[in-house]
Parts: C-alpha cells; sequence; structure tokens
C-alpha cells in the first residue's frame, strides 16, 4: 500500500497587501477585516505595555507575543462564545478577543492568580506554561462536548516546540480515533526559544503530524488574519456539526525574545530577523484597507489613541489592585479546606514576613 | 447483603456512582469491552454504554489530561491507570494541572476527577506492576491520595472519592483484588476521605498501615496479643490530607509507634508520619519510632519479591523492640 498526503498552505492577503486571489466568503464585504485589524493593533498596543511595565519592575517575566498577533486573533475571532479556547501562553490576542480583559491578563503576568479568574469567558482555559500539557485537556473539553451532543468545539492554539513532546501524539491521536470536535492550531514562530524548528524535527512540516493521526491537516500564512481566521472557522463549523478535528499549522514569526527573560541575540543575528519584518501581520492589512479605501491615516490615529488609553487605563488600574489576602493561598487547594491545612493556614497567617506588594505607580 | 472480594466491591462502587450522577464516566485501557485487566469495570459498558464507558487508545498522559478537560467542563471523569509502573506519565497532568486548577483560576475552574490504579506487590506480577507511589504523589498540593484496606473500605471510599469536588488518585492494593471477602451492602454510603480508622484498639504499641499493609498489622497485633502486648491498629486509608489527631491520640496512649508502608524507606510516607510524631508527639513517645518497609532498592521481580516485601513477622519484631526499650 502506497499512502500519499498533500498538505495544503494557504494565503489571501500578501505581505504587500495584494489579494491572492481574492477575498473569502466571510470578508466578501472588506469591512468585516477591520475588526480584526483592531484587535491585532490592541494586541500589540497591550504588548508593548507589558514590556515596558516589566522593564520598570512592574510585571513579571512576559511572553510576548509580537508579530503573531494575526494567529491569535484570526483563530479566537472565528470562535463562537459557546466554544472554549484553550490557549498557550502567547496568545494574548486570543484572550482579548475572547474577552478576557487587559487588567486580567495584568494580573497573572504580574503574579496574581485572580488574573485566571476570567470574568468574561468563564469556560475558557487559563494559559499553560508546562509546554503542550494543555493539549489532551482540548481532547477532554471536545470529547464533553461530543457526549453532551453540544454544538460546540474546543480550539487549542500550541507552539511548533510542543510538537515534539508526547501529549501531542497522544492527543491528535484520541482527537483523530474519536472524531472530536478540536482544532488545534499551532502557532509555529520558527522557534523554541533558542531551538529553531530546522532542529526541532525532520518532518517538513508541523501540520503532517495530523495526518498521521488521521487528522484533515493544512498550514497557513500564519500573518495573514484573513487566511487563520477562514481556515479555523471552516475546521470549527466541521467540528460542530459532526466532522471531527482539524490541524492547522499557522506559520509566523517570533519577532521578540522568547520571553522577557531571554535574550535572542545569543542565538540568532538582527539579520535573521529584519526580512521577518517585511511580512509581518499588521502592516499588510492596514496597506490593503487603505487601497481599498476602508482606513485613512485619521483611522489609524484614532485607533492607536483609543487603544493606548484602554491600555494605559488598564495598566493603572492593576497597579492599584492590592495583594491577595494570604489565606488565600489555602482558600483554593480544596473545596473544604481540610483539618491538616487549617492548621498550616493559621501559621501562614501568624507569619510577620511581608507577601510582595503589588508594584508601586512609580511616582 | 453480599460477601465481596474487593474487586467486586470497587466494581459495585463504579456502578452505583455511574447509576446515581450521569456525570460519572469510567475511562481507560481495556476498561470497557474486556472489563479491565483485574475485572474492576466488568459489566459496566453493558449496562451504562459506550458513552459513559470509554476504552481509551493507550496514551497515560492523555488519559490523565483528557480527564482534567472533562472535569472542567462538569464531568466527574474514573479513570483508570492499568498498573503502578504506567502512572508515571499521568503525574504531570496531576501535578500541573489536576491539583492546581481550582487554586490556579480561584475557583472558577475545577478538577473532580478519580485516577484509580492497581498498586503494591504481593501477586508475582511482571516488571513494573507492583511498585507502591502514594509518598510521591502524597507530595503533590491539592490531590487527594487514598488506599483502601478491603472491599467494605474500597466500596465507601471510592464513592467519597467520586462524589468529592477535587481530584483523588485511588490505588488499589492489588494483592488484596481477590485476598478475601467481606459483608458490603450496596448501601451507597460513603466513608469519610480525613479520617484514619482505628482498626483495633489496644493500650500497649500504635501499629500504623495502609492497604494491603493493614492486614499485616492487624496479623502482627494478634501474633502480639499471644505474648500479652495490646496492640492498637491504625488505618491510614486517606494518606493526604493527613487525620494526624488519631494517630497523635493514639500513641498519647501508647506511647510506642511502628509504622508499615510496601514502598520504600526514604521519604516514604511512614517518614512523614515519624516526622508529625517527633514533633507533636514528642511527650507522648516511650520509644524510638519504628518504620517497617520496603528497600530503597527497584521492587524486585516475583522470585525475590517475599524478600523485599514486609509482613507482619518484622511489624511484630519491631513492636517489640519498642516495647522492649529502655
Amino acid at each position: 500500500m502506497t499512502v500519499r498526503f498533500e498538505i495544503g498552505f494557504t494565503r489571501y492577503l500578501a505581505p504587500n497587501g495584494k489579494l491572492v486571489p481574492g477575498l473569502p466568503p466571510f470578508a466578501a464585504d472588506a469591512k468585516t477585516i477591520i475588526p480584526l485589524y483592531e484587535a491585532m493593533v490592541r494586541a500589540r498596543v497591550f504588548d508593548a505595555k507589558a514590556v515596558a511595565l516589566w522593564r520598570t519592575g512592574r510585571l513579571g517575566t512576559f511572553a510576548s507575543s509580537l508579530g503573531q498577533e494575526a494567529v491569535a486573533v484570526g483563530a479566537a475571532s472565528a470562535m463562537q462564545e459557546t466554544d472554549v479556547l484553550l490557549p498557550s501562553f502567547r496568545e494574548h490576542g486570543a484572550q482579548l478577543w475572547r474577552g478576557v480583559t487587559p487588567v486580567e491578563l495584568l494580573l497573572y503576568w504580574g503574579g496574581d492568580e485572580r488574573g485566571s479568574d476570567f470574568k468574561g469567558p468563564r469556560q475558557d482555559f487559563p494559559v499553560c506554561v508546562p509546554v503542550a500539557s494543555h493539549v489532551p485537556h482540548a481532547v477532554g473539553v471536545a470529547l464533553a462536548c461530543k457526549l453532551r451532543r453540544e454544538r460546540r468545539a474546543a480550539l487549542c492554539i500550541l507552539g511548533d516546540g510542543a510538537t515534539s513532546k508526547g501529549d501531542v501524539a497522544e492527543a491528535l491521536n484520541i482527537a483523530g480515533v474519536w472524531r472530536l470536535p478540536v482544532v488545534f492550531v499551532i502557532n509555529n514562530n520558527q522557534w523554541a526559544i533558542s531551538v529553531p524548528v530546522s532542529r526541532q524535527t525532520a518532518a517538513e512540516t508541523l501540520a503532517q503530524k495530523g495526518i498521521a493521526a488521521g487528522i484533515p491537516s493544512l498550514q497557513v500564512d500564519g500573518n495573514d488574519v484573513v487566511a487563520v481566521r477562514m481556515a479555523v472557522a471552516g475546521a470549527l463549523e466541521r467540528a460542530r456539526t459532526g466532522g471531527g478535528a482539524s490541524l492547522i499549522e499557522a506559520i509566523t514569526y517570533r519577532l521578540a525574545d522568547h520571553t522577557t527573560a531571554d535574550d535572542a541575540s545569543r542565538y540568532r543575528d538582527d539579520a535573521d530577523v529584519s526580512p521577518h519584518w517585511l511580512e509581518e501581520p499588521l502592516i499588510r492589512v492596514r496597506t490593503f484597507l487603505t487601497e481599498a479605501g476602508l482606513w485613512s491615516k485619521k483611522d489609524e490615529e484614532h485607533l492607536l489613541q483609543e487603544t493606548t488609553a484602554e491600555i494605559e487605563a488598564a495598566a493603572t488600574a492593576y497597579l492599584g489592585i492590592p495583594t491577595q489576602n494570604v489565606s488565600t493561598i489555602f482558600d483554593y487547594t480544596f473545596e473544604k479546606l481540610p483539618e491538616d491545612l487549617v492548621t498550616q493556614r493559621q501559621h501562614a497567617l501568624g507569619r510577620r514576613v511581608q507577601s510582595a506588594a503589588p508594584p508601586a505607580v512609580q511616582s | 447483603m453480599a460477601e465481596l472480594k474487593m474487586v467486586q466491591s470497587i466494581n459495585l462502587a463504579l456502578a452505583r456512582a455511574m447509576e446515581e450522577d450521569a456525570r460519572v464516566l469510567v475511562l481507560g485501557e481495556d476498561v470497557g469491552v474486556d472489563g479491565g485487566v483485574f475485572r474492576a469495570t466488568e459489566g459496566l459498558l453493558g449496562r451504562f454504554g459506550a458513552d459513559r464507558v470509554l476504552d481509551t487508545p493507550l496514551a497515560e498522559a492523555a488519559i490523565a489530561g483528557l480527564s482534567v478537560g472533562l472535569a472542567a467542563q462538569g464531568f466527574r471523569p474514573v479513570a483508570e491507570i492499568q498498573f503502578t509502573g504506567f502512572i508515571y506519565p499521568t503525574i504531570d497532568q496531576l501535578a500541573n494541572h489536576a491539583s492546581r486548577l481550582r487554586t490556579r483560576t480561584r475557583g472558577r475552574l475545577t478538577c473532580p476527577m478519580v485516577l484509580r490504579s492497581p498498586a503494591g506487590g504481593g501477586i508475582r506480577a511482571v516488571e513494573h506492576h507492583s511498585e507502591s507511589p502514594e509518598a510521591m504523589l502524597a507530595q503533590i498540593p491539592g490531590l487527594r491520595v487514598v488506599i483502601p484496606s478491603s472491599p467494605l473500605k474500597a466500596y465507601g471510599l471510592l464513592l467519597a472519592a467520586i462524589r468529592d469536588p477535587d481530584p483523588v488518585v485511588f490505588l488499589e492494593p492489588t494483592r488484596l483484588y481477590r485476598a478475601f471477602m467481606e459483608e458490603t451492602p450496596d448501601d451507597g454510603a460513603a466513608l469519610p476521605l480525613d479520617s484514619c480508622f482505628i482498626q483495633r484498639e489496644g493500650s500497649h504499641v500504635t501499629l500504623v498501615a495502609w492497604g494491603a499493609m493493614l492486614r499485616d498489622a492487624l496479623g502482627a497485633a494478634d501474633l502480639l496479643a499471644q505474648e500479652g502486648t495490646e496492640a492498637e491498629v491504625i488505618d491510614v486509608a486517606t494518606l493526604k490530607p493527613l487525620d494526624e489527631a488519631t494517630i497523635l491520640e493514639s500513641v498519647a496512649k501508647t506511647g510506642r509507634c511502628v509504622i508499615a508502608h510496601e514502598a520504600p524507606l526514604t521519604a516514604g510516607f511512614g517518614a512523614e508520619i515519624a516526622a508529625r510524631l517527633a514533633g507533636r508527639g514528642l511527650t507522648s513517645l516511650l520509644a524510638p519510632v519504628e518504620r517497617v518497609t520496603g528497600y530503597d532498592t527497584v521492587m524486585p521481580l516475583p522470585r525475590l519479591e517475599a524478600a523485599y516485601l514486609p509482613g507482619q513477622d518484622e511489624i511484630a519484631a519491631a513492636a517489640r523492640r519498642t516495647m522492649s526499650y529502655k
């Protein structure tokens, strides 16, 4: 038996803002692209503010999503409210689109668990730091949807590094064999900290790992928000209607360091990075919208002004939130605190140490 | 009422839990058509259907991980890990996710799942089938660790574990599955998950054990009784969270304590109990706390298994040492 497969690659908006070949149905009215652009700008402004807060010691280590906004926004914008998002730790744009607030995100990255108690998307998972370990959760969420015969699906975003882990192989396999309503989006930013994809795997594509699990899999230009949105929307709709799982490898590039604790100059040259600035996801949409007569310099200024004001206000609000009471270390360990922990909680409450205050607003 | 073996009482508890709560699912390798390699899930597929009894692909990390996803969505998954040696890939999910989902999200998402696994030695099983990893698991905050010592305890504790709103690891001593029978009424009564059981009262020495070793502790108590030593035997069926009060109270009475477990000595759960006695129980102690445990070695293959596993004679000898301590 000979098995052959092909991995398709989809792109609608080229880096120069030109359409190849035309817009997909959801964007037949090109105005529908405007909210996607606005969301990507919002993610980028948020990102810059988070890094700035870190630089001044007012936020913990932060994973920037600079240059990858189209993956996050394109994927999340394809979701319905009742779908469930399971992000890795670099999908701020997706979480913001879903209704997680900038204050909540800052609170989480600023070292406070309340940042994962989303008031908006109550069923969405918090970020996942142990790489790939959230991918099986998406399979469980999808199984729950399927067993209840609900028209919902799970959307799991994972990185290129995650695809080297057994968790992903196990999760893809189960999602395939049980035809579960789940869409896996690989945010292939081409770097797992210092290891490029070329040294991560000998497979020609990451998408073909889905083929091995019997899952329809394809590649999209991860810097093309239209292509990401189109591919994920189709996959989610197929998932919700009994068509099973899909995998989408979105090819993008990590323009920033891995996190604020990383120094990418140790393992890659600026000369390697700079060509990728020509392909980043925002410019092409702005060019397209401008050429289509749907976006002006004034619109751009207005958007930046509004978004910056929103994020600045969020930062101020975040900085003003007092640290949680010490007892909360214990309060959510179990639904009801066992006797053994009551003793330990009393001890903690009696300690005279000062827990880290929230980062003060600099005068 | 019926006399049941432990594997039957576990089956009964699973069926009861599935009957009373449609959110309860049973999943794992070979739990469906085959009824589990030990037959703990026998008949459940026929009775509750393939939507509630799921034969999974062979993927322990994903079994635990997808249980987290199911639990966060409001199901009550009861996952089986076929043998103890295969439980280690699940520890990532248990330690990083199941046990901390509630605290990470300040209670927004919770993880009411049970991970069942046969544990311990004594059945001449093949390699990697006989370990006792309870202390490793008990170190994980937010996770309950339960080990039944009889059919009746297994029934009541498993029901409690499934009804509990937080994750529970339920380790079933393999050698007790068919070792003896006990009257086990299917009355739906759960046992507490935060209390030691005083299995036999005595005033001279306290014997602490759990799981299969409880029978050895009781055997040792019989031997000691013939010599006029009255041993109190405590079953720490719910290791985590630990009910230290019951142990401290007993040792306050006896002044002597022997802790027995199959797992290796160093950093075994006996060390935790001994440390608590050395702390809050120090003034009660009339003799050093004795630990009767497995060795800090790899669990041997079946030919040497008996030389590794502690038994009632070692427990009784340790008790005599505490009695004669001057």
